[in-house]
């Protein structure tokens, strides 16, 4: 499991723009580098990454190599009511991982 | 240094100065060429474009696309979009697409929004291989392309070191 940072506030009137931050441990090797051994490492990089509020697809990127290693997004929403964020990040080799975040709504 | 070979300081003559400047000439003409060919493009930025926003025409205007014009570490560059938008349903951004000049491949990256974001204002960080251009286009909901440029001079590139 790769670890994560991921900012979300606890509380919130309705009507607020949150700003929603998130980070994720990931090498994001290009596929264009080569090892110490002269020949070019294979491309492992985070290709996707969603985020939903209560099972809505809110927020959607694509990444391409040219994204920095540690992948970091912030975005905002508007918070309506209380509810569970999620957040998906899918890549090369398999790689899937959700984490979620709650929030309230008052 | 050329120009100081087996000689003391202050016993620099003409040649020496001119040979130094000749080896210092050599050095920059010689930079922008070793790195164009270490990075063969898969697909150049037009067409990564034009996959984009098909043959709709794009505007500049009402994107902001923030990135610092002077960039230490090509390998992490912080990089912030928005655009003018309300966010409803009537109105928002569908897409932005942000795309490069100079790296292996012209995407860097392309985010979905949905209204109820508040705001179209995405940040992240990306990487450079090189001095070049940074475009961002959105896509708005009435099918509608905007667009926004910014120029970033890379003093240590990404993925050639490792």
């Amino acid at each position: 499991m790769a670890r994560t940072l991921i900012n979300v506030p606890k509380t919130a009137k309705p009507g607020d723009t949150i700003t929603i931050k998130t980070l994720i441990s990931h090498p994001m090797e290009t596929g264009f580098r080569p090892g110490t051994d002269g020949r070019i490492l294979p491309r492992s990089i985070v290709t996707e990454f969603i985020c939903r509020f209560e099972d809505e697809e809110i927020f959607r990127a694509e990444l391409f190599p040219a994204s920095a290693a540690n992948p970091y997004l912030t975005f905002t929403w508007v918070a309506t009511r209380s509810g569970r964020f999620s957040f998906t990040w899918r890549g090369d080799g398999g790689f899937d991982q959700t984490e979620s975040a709650t929030i309230t709504v008052a | 240094m050329i120009g100081h070979r087996g000689r003391s300081a202050r016993a620099v003559d003409r040649r020496g100065v001119l040979a130094g400047a000749a080896g210092t000439a050599l050095a920059i003409a010689l930079r922008p060429a070793a790195a164009a060919t270490a990075l063969p493009r898969t697909e150049t930025t037009e067409s990564a474009i034009r996959r984009f926003a098909g043959d709709n025409p794009i505007r500049p205007g009402r994107v902001t696309l923030d990135l610092p014009p002077l960039v230490e570490n090509g390998n992490t560059v912080p990089l912030s979009v928005s655009v003018e938008s309300a966010m409803t349903p009537e109105d928002h951004v569908r897409r932005i697409g942000v795309f490069n000049e100079k790296n292996p491949q012209p995407n860097v990256i392309t985010i979905h929004l949905r209204p109820g974001a508040g705001h179209a204002q995405v940040a992240t960080r990306i990487r450079l291989a090189d001095t070049q251009r940074i475009t961002a286009i959105a896509e708005m909901s009435d099918g509608t392309y905007w667009s926004a440029s910014a120029d970033a001079i890379v003093t240590l590139a990404a993925c050639l070191e490792g």
